[in-house]
Protein backbone atom coordinates (compact mmCIF):
# COMPACT_ATOMS: atom_id res chain seq x y z
CA UNK A 1 0.00 0.00 0.00
CA UNK A 2 1.20 3.79 -1.01
CA UNK A 3 -0.46 6.22 0.23
CA UNK A 4 -1.67 9.30 -2.59
CA UNK A 5 -1.52 12.47 -1.25
CA UNK A 6 -4.52 14.59 -1.72
CA UNK A 7 -4.32 18.63 -1.32
CA UNK A 8 -7.50 20.58 -0.99
CA UNK A 9 -6.63 23.83 -1.43
CA UNK A 10 -8.88 27.26 -2.90
CA UNK A 11 -6.68 30.70 -2.70
CA UNK A 12 -9.80 32.19 -1.57
CA UNK A 13 -11.34 31.20 2.14
CA UNK A 14 -14.08 30.42 2.93
CA UNK A 15 -14.98 28.64 -0.01
CA UNK A 16 -15.63 25.17 1.83
CA UNK A 17 -12.16 23.46 1.81
CA UNK A 18 -12.27 22.05 5.07
CA UNK A 19 -15.75 20.96 4.57
CA UNK A 20 -14.34 19.38 1.57
CA UNK A 21 -11.65 17.91 3.54
CA UNK A 22 -13.77 16.37 6.05
CA UNK A 23 -16.16 14.98 3.90
CA UNK A 24 -13.79 13.42 0.88
CA UNK A 25 -11.80 11.86 3.73
CA UNK A 26 -15.64 10.39 5.41
CA UNK A 27 -16.74 9.23 2.03
CA UNK A 28 -13.31 7.55 1.35
CA UNK A 29 -13.57 5.76 4.51
CA UNK A 30 -17.05 4.47 3.68
CA UNK A 31 -15.56 2.73 0.97
CA UNK A 32 -13.13 1.06 3.17
CA UNK A 33 -9.86 2.83 2.58
CA UNK A 34 -7.91 3.97 5.12
CA UNK A 35 -7.22 7.22 5.56
CA UNK A 36 -5.29 10.11 7.39
CA UNK A 37 -6.18 13.92 7.13
CA UNK A 38 -3.89 16.64 8.18
CA UNK A 39 -5.02 20.27 8.96
CA UNK A 40 -2.48 22.28 7.19
CA UNK A 41 -4.01 25.41 8.76
CA UNK A 42 -1.33 26.08 11.88
CA UNK A 43 -2.89 28.28 14.05
CA UNK A 44 -6.33 28.38 12.64
CA UNK A 45 -7.68 24.53 13.14
CA UNK A 46 -10.70 23.50 12.04
CA UNK A 47 -10.86 20.78 10.44
CA UNK A 48 -11.02 18.98 14.41
CA UNK A 49 -14.34 20.53 15.22
CA UNK A 50 -15.92 19.52 11.40
CA UNK A 51 -15.16 15.99 11.98
CA UNK A 52 -16.56 16.12 15.55
CA UNK A 53 -12.57 15.19 17.17
CA UNK A 54 -11.73 18.58 19.13
CA UNK A 55 -12.29 16.73 22.16
CA UNK A 56 -9.52 14.17 21.81
CA UNK A 57 -6.67 16.14 20.64
CA UNK A 58 -3.61 15.60 23.09
CA UNK A 59 -0.97 15.98 20.10
CA UNK A 60 -0.91 17.91 16.67
CA UNK A 61 1.43 17.72 13.77
CA UNK A 62 4.21 20.09 15.22
CA UNK A 63 4.46 17.99 18.47
CA UNK A 64 4.84 15.22 15.56
CA UNK A 65 7.91 17.50 13.85
CA UNK A 66 9.60 19.19 16.50
CA UNK A 67 9.88 15.27 18.01
CA UNK A 68 7.55 15.45 21.39
CA UNK A 69 5.25 12.60 20.51
CA UNK A 70 5.43 9.88 17.39
CA UNK A 71 3.16 10.22 14.51
CA UNK A 72 1.19 7.59 15.79
CA UNK A 73 0.25 9.49 19.24
CA UNK A 74 -1.18 12.12 17.52
CA UNK A 75 -3.24 10.01 14.58
CA UNK A 76 -6.61 10.68 16.37
CA UNK A 77 -9.19 7.66 15.25
CA UNK A 78 -13.13 9.37 13.61
CA UNK A 79 -15.99 8.58 15.28
CA UNK A 80 -17.32 6.67 12.73
CA UNK A 81 -14.86 4.60 11.09
CA UNK A 82 -12.21 2.64 12.17
CA UNK A 83 -9.56 3.38 9.25
CA UNK A 84 -9.84 7.00 9.45
CA UNK A 85 -8.02 9.73 11.18
CA UNK A 86 -6.79 12.95 11.50
CA UNK A 87 -3.75 15.00 12.61
CA UNK A 88 -4.83 18.21 14.03
CA UNK A 89 -2.99 21.40 13.47
CA UNK A 90 -1.12 23.33 16.57
CA UNK A 91 -3.13 26.35 17.75
CA UNK A 92 -0.73 28.16 19.04
CA UNK A 93 1.88 27.83 17.03
CA UNK A 94 2.17 30.01 13.59
CA UNK A 95 2.82 28.44 10.30
CA UNK A 96 6.69 29.05 10.56
CA UNK A 97 6.84 26.28 12.59
CA UNK A 98 6.41 23.82 9.60
CA UNK A 99 8.34 23.42 6.78
CA UNK A 100 7.49 21.81 3.06
CA UNK A 101 9.84 19.13 3.47
CA UNK A 102 8.50 18.91 7.41
CA UNK A 103 5.26 18.44 5.64
CA UNK A 104 7.30 15.59 3.28
CA UNK A 105 8.50 13.59 6.27
CA UNK A 106 5.27 13.13 7.46
CA UNK A 107 3.66 11.93 4.74
CA UNK A 108 6.71 9.63 3.69
CA UNK A 109 5.88 7.93 6.54
CA UNK A 110 2.48 8.39 6.76
CA UNK A 111 2.63 6.70 3.08
CA UNK A 112 2.99 2.84 3.51
CA UNK A 113 -0.04 2.50 5.83
CA UNK A 114 -2.62 4.22 4.06
CA UNK A 115 -4.60 4.65 0.59
CA UNK A 116 -4.73 8.60 1.26
CA UNK A 117 -3.38 11.28 2.81
CA UNK A 118 -5.95 14.17 2.79
CA UNK A 119 -4.51 18.01 3.42
CA UNK A 120 -6.45 20.89 4.06
CA UNK A 121 -4.41 23.82 3.05
CA UNK A 122 -4.97 27.21 4.49
CA UNK A 123 -6.33 29.99 2.45
CA UNK A 124 -4.03 32.43 0.09
CA UNK A 125 -0.56 31.79 -1.45
CA UNK A 126 1.82 31.94 1.72
CA UNK A 127 3.91 29.44 3.63
CA UNK A 128 1.04 27.73 4.62
CA UNK A 129 0.04 26.88 1.51
CA UNK A 130 3.32 25.62 0.09
CA UNK A 131 3.79 23.48 2.79
CA UNK A 132 0.04 22.05 2.19
CA UNK A 133 1.31 21.43 -1.38
CA UNK A 134 5.02 20.14 -0.53
CA UNK A 135 4.22 16.54 -0.41
CA UNK A 136 1.04 16.63 -2.37
CA UNK A 137 0.25 13.68 -5.74
CA UNK A 138 -2.75 15.65 -6.44
CA UNK A 139 -4.38 18.81 -5.63
CA UNK A 140 -8.11 19.76 -5.70
CA UNK A 141 -8.92 23.41 -5.79
CA UNK A 142 -12.03 24.43 -4.30
CA UNK A 143 -13.93 27.40 -5.84
CA UNK A 144 -17.42 28.74 -5.67
CA UNK A 145 -19.75 30.10 -8.58
CA UNK A 146 -18.67 34.07 -7.87
CA UNK A 147 -15.98 36.74 -8.89
CA UNK A 148 -13.47 36.84 -5.82
CA UNK A 149 -13.31 33.12 -5.36
CA UNK A 150 -12.94 32.32 -8.67
CA UNK A 151 -10.17 35.00 -9.29
CA UNK A 152 -8.60 33.53 -6.46
CA UNK A 153 -8.76 29.99 -7.72
CA UNK A 154 -7.04 31.22 -11.13
CA UNK A 155 -4.09 32.55 -9.28
CA UNK A 156 -3.86 29.07 -7.54
CA UNK A 157 -4.24 27.06 -10.79
CA UNK A 158 -1.40 29.51 -12.38
CA UNK A 159 1.03 28.58 -9.63
CA UNK A 160 0.33 24.88 -9.32
CA UNK A 161 0.76 24.70 -13.22
CA UNK A 162 4.01 26.83 -13.09
CA UNK A 163 5.18 23.82 -11.37
CA UNK A 164 3.97 20.82 -13.49
CA UNK A 165 3.51 18.34 -11.23
CA UNK A 166 0.44 18.43 -9.22
CA UNK A 167 -2.44 17.74 -11.76
CA UNK A 168 -5.01 20.66 -10.19
CA UNK A 169 -8.00 20.02 -10.33
CA UNK A 170 -11.43 21.76 -9.63
CA UNK A 171 -14.52 21.04 -6.92
CA UNK A 172 -17.34 23.55 -7.61
CA UNK A 173 -18.82 24.19 -4.14
CA UNK A 174 -22.42 26.03 -3.44
CA UNK A 175 -23.83 25.74 -6.66
CA UNK A 176 -27.08 26.75 -6.72
CA UNK A 177 -29.05 25.32 -9.51
CA UNK A 178 -32.25 27.86 -9.64
CA UNK A 179 -29.98 31.30 -9.62
CA UNK A 180 -27.61 29.49 -12.54
CA UNK A 181 -31.12 29.07 -14.02
CA UNK A 182 -31.88 32.84 -13.65
CA UNK A 183 -28.74 33.28 -15.18
CA UNK A 184 -27.95 35.14 -11.22
CA UNK A 185 -24.58 32.70 -11.10
CA UNK A 186 -22.07 31.82 -12.89
CA UNK A 187 -23.05 28.26 -14.08
CA UNK A 188 -20.48 25.20 -14.38
CA UNK A 189 -19.59 25.96 -17.81
CA UNK A 190 -18.72 29.55 -16.79
CA UNK A 191 -16.55 28.67 -14.24
CA UNK A 192 -15.06 25.87 -16.49
CA UNK A 193 -14.41 28.07 -18.91
CA UNK A 194 -12.70 30.49 -17.33
CA UNK A 195 -10.45 28.56 -15.03
CA UNK A 196 -9.71 25.65 -18.19
CA UNK A 197 -9.14 23.23 -15.87
CA UNK A 198 -10.31 19.21 -14.60
CA UNK A 199 -13.22 19.12 -13.06
CA UNK A 200 -13.75 16.71 -10.48
CA UNK A 201 -16.67 17.64 -9.08
CA UNK A 202 -19.98 20.30 -8.53
CA UNK A 203 -21.46 20.01 -5.14
CA UNK A 204 -24.81 22.07 -4.56
CA UNK A 205 -25.84 24.21 -2.15
CA UNK A 206 -27.40 22.28 0.62
CA UNK A 207 -28.39 23.08 4.13
CA UNK A 208 -27.59 19.96 5.29
CA UNK A 209 -23.63 20.82 4.87
CA UNK A 210 -24.09 23.11 8.12
CA UNK A 211 -26.28 20.45 9.87
CA UNK A 212 -23.69 18.49 9.48
CA UNK A 213 -21.25 20.27 10.70
CA UNK A 214 -22.65 21.55 13.60
CA UNK A 215 -23.33 18.00 14.68
CA UNK A 216 -19.48 16.97 14.11
CA UNK A 217 -20.78 14.72 11.74
CA UNK A 218 -20.44 15.19 7.55
CA UNK A 219 -23.14 15.36 5.09
CA UNK A 220 -20.88 11.91 3.30
CA UNK A 221 -22.71 10.30 5.23
CA UNK A 222 -26.36 11.18 5.06
CA UNK A 223 -27.59 9.37 2.25
CA UNK A 224 -30.43 11.91 1.24
CA UNK A 225 -28.06 14.75 1.26
CA UNK A 226 -27.21 16.19 -2.63
CA UNK A 227 -23.87 17.78 -0.97
CA UNK A 228 -23.31 14.15 0.54
CA UNK A 229 -23.94 12.29 -2.82
CA UNK A 230 -21.69 14.74 -4.70
CA UNK A 231 -18.77 14.54 -2.29
CA UNK A 232 -19.43 10.31 -2.22
CA UNK A 233 -19.31 10.77 -6.28
CA UNK A 234 -15.72 12.96 -5.84
CA UNK A 235 -13.99 10.36 -3.64
CA UNK A 236 -14.88 7.45 -6.32
CA UNK A 237 -13.51 9.78 -8.97
CA UNK A 238 -10.63 10.23 -6.76
CA UNK A 239 -10.54 6.19 -6.66
CA UNK A 240 -9.90 6.54 -10.51
CA UNK A 241 -13.65 5.07 -10.98
CA UNK A 242 -15.79 6.88 -13.69
CA UNK A 243 -19.25 8.30 -12.08
CA UNK A 244 -21.63 10.80 -14.01
CA UNK A 245 -22.18 14.51 -12.93
CA UNK A 246 -25.25 14.77 -10.73
CA UNK A 247 -28.38 16.37 -12.65
CA UNK A 248 -28.60 19.10 -10.41
CA UNK A 249 -31.84 20.90 -12.22
CA UNK A 250 -33.75 17.67 -10.50
CA UNK A 251 -34.72 19.22 -7.34
CA UNK A 252 -36.17 17.75 -4.63
CA UNK A 253 -39.36 18.35 -2.67
CA UNK A 254 -42.41 20.45 -3.39
CA UNK A 255 -40.14 23.92 -3.16
CA UNK A 256 -38.16 22.53 -6.22
CA UNK A 257 -41.31 21.82 -8.33
CA UNK A 258 -42.87 24.77 -7.02
CA UNK A 259 -39.36 26.96 -8.23
CA UNK A 260 -39.35 25.01 -11.66
CA UNK A 261 -43.55 25.67 -12.46
CA UNK A 262 -42.82 29.19 -11.73
CA UNK A 263 -39.27 29.55 -13.83
CA UNK A 264 -37.26 29.80 -10.71
CA UNK A 265 -36.82 32.17 -8.24
CA UNK A 266 -36.99 35.44 -9.35
CA UNK B 1 -33.86 39.09 -12.90
CA UNK B 2 -36.68 42.18 -12.80
CA UNK B 3 -39.27 42.78 -15.82
CA UNK B 4 -37.61 46.46 -15.39
CA UNK B 5 -34.26 44.99 -16.24
CA UNK B 6 -35.68 43.04 -18.94
CA UNK B 7 -37.58 46.13 -20.54
CA UNK B 8 -34.18 48.50 -20.20
CA UNK B 9 -31.48 45.76 -21.35
CA UNK B 10 -29.72 45.23 -18.54
CA UNK B 11 -27.52 42.66 -18.64
CA UNK B 12 -27.73 39.50 -16.21
CA UNK B 13 -25.26 39.25 -13.55
CA UNK B 14 -24.11 36.03 -14.42
CA UNK B 15 -23.15 37.33 -17.44
CA UNK B 16 -21.53 40.74 -16.13
CA UNK B 17 -19.42 38.14 -14.03
CA UNK B 18 -17.99 36.27 -16.73
CA UNK B 19 -16.82 38.96 -18.86
CA UNK B 20 -15.60 40.75 -15.68
CA UNK B 21 -13.51 37.78 -14.73
CA UNK B 22 -12.36 37.44 -18.03
CA UNK B 23 -10.73 40.75 -17.97
CA UNK B 24 -9.26 40.66 -15.47
CA UNK B 25 -8.15 36.99 -15.32
CA UNK B 26 -5.83 38.04 -18.64
CA UNK B 27 -4.57 40.77 -17.08
CA UNK B 28 -3.77 38.74 -13.64
CA UNK B 29 -2.63 35.78 -15.46
CA UNK B 30 0.34 38.30 -17.76
CA UNK B 31 1.26 40.43 -14.45
CA UNK B 32 0.70 43.05 -16.83
CA UNK B 33 -1.34 46.06 -15.75
CA UNK B 34 -3.83 47.97 -18.29
CA UNK B 35 -0.88 50.97 -18.87
CA UNK B 36 1.96 48.52 -18.79
CA UNK B 37 -0.40 46.90 -21.75
CA UNK B 38 -0.44 50.50 -23.66
CA UNK B 39 3.26 51.55 -23.11
CA UNK B 40 3.62 47.84 -24.85
CA UNK B 41 1.63 48.85 -27.55
CA UNK B 42 3.45 52.23 -27.93
CA UNK B 43 6.70 50.64 -28.14
CA UNK B 44 5.77 48.23 -30.89
CA UNK B 45 3.83 50.87 -33.00
CA UNK B 46 7.41 52.69 -33.12
CA UNK B 47 9.77 49.39 -33.76
CA UNK B 48 7.35 48.92 -36.35
CA UNK B 49 6.94 52.09 -37.89
CA UNK B 50 11.01 52.04 -38.18
CA UNK B 51 10.75 49.58 -40.97
CA UNK B 52 7.21 49.66 -42.68
CA UNK B 53 4.42 52.20 -43.23
CA UNK B 54 1.22 51.44 -40.87
CA UNK B 55 -1.78 53.44 -39.70
CA UNK B 56 -1.32 53.83 -35.99
CA UNK B 57 -5.05 54.24 -35.55
CA UNK B 58 -5.97 51.16 -37.39
CA UNK B 59 -4.13 49.14 -35.27
CA UNK B 60 -5.31 46.54 -32.78
CA UNK B 61 -2.86 44.70 -30.19
CA UNK B 62 -4.66 42.94 -27.00
CA UNK B 63 -4.24 39.91 -24.59
CA UNK B 64 -6.22 36.83 -25.41
CA UNK B 65 -6.76 33.91 -23.92
CA UNK B 66 -6.61 30.26 -25.33
CA UNK B 67 -7.55 27.68 -22.42
CA UNK B 68 -4.84 28.36 -19.97
CA UNK B 69 -2.78 29.91 -22.33
CA UNK B 70 -2.17 33.70 -23.07
CA UNK B 71 -1.39 35.31 -26.24
CA UNK B 72 -0.41 38.66 -27.39
CA UNK B 73 -2.57 39.35 -30.96
CA UNK B 74 -1.70 42.14 -32.77
CA UNK B 75 -3.80 43.12 -35.88
CA UNK B 76 -1.58 45.96 -38.17
CA UNK B 77 -2.70 46.60 -41.31
CA UNK B 78 -0.48 48.13 -43.83
CA UNK B 79 -0.86 51.07 -45.77
CA UNK B 80 -1.27 50.28 -49.13
CA UNK B 81 2.30 50.22 -51.17
CA UNK B 82 0.76 51.22 -54.37
CA UNK B 83 -1.45 54.26 -52.85
CA UNK B 84 1.78 55.84 -51.21
CA UNK B 85 3.30 55.82 -54.81
CA UNK B 86 0.28 57.51 -56.19
CA UNK B 87 -0.23 59.81 -54.04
Amino acid sequence: MTAKVVTITSGKGGVGKTTAVANLATALAADGKKVVCIDGDIGLRNLDIVLGLENRIVYDVVDVIEGRCRLRQAMIRDKHFEQLFLIPAAQTRDKNAVSPSDMVRVCDELRPDHDFILIDSPAGIERGFRNSIAAADKVLVVTNPEVSAVRDADRVVGILEAEEKYAPALILNRLNPAMVKSHDMLSAADVLDLLAIQLIGIVPEDESVIVGSNRGAPVALEPKSRAGQAFRNIAKRLQGQEVPFLDLDKQDGLWGRLQRLTGGRK
Amino acid sequence: MSFFDRMFGNKRSAESAKERLQLVLVHDRTDLTSAELEALKDDLLKAISRHIDIDPEAVQIGLERDGREQRLVADIPLRSVARRRAG
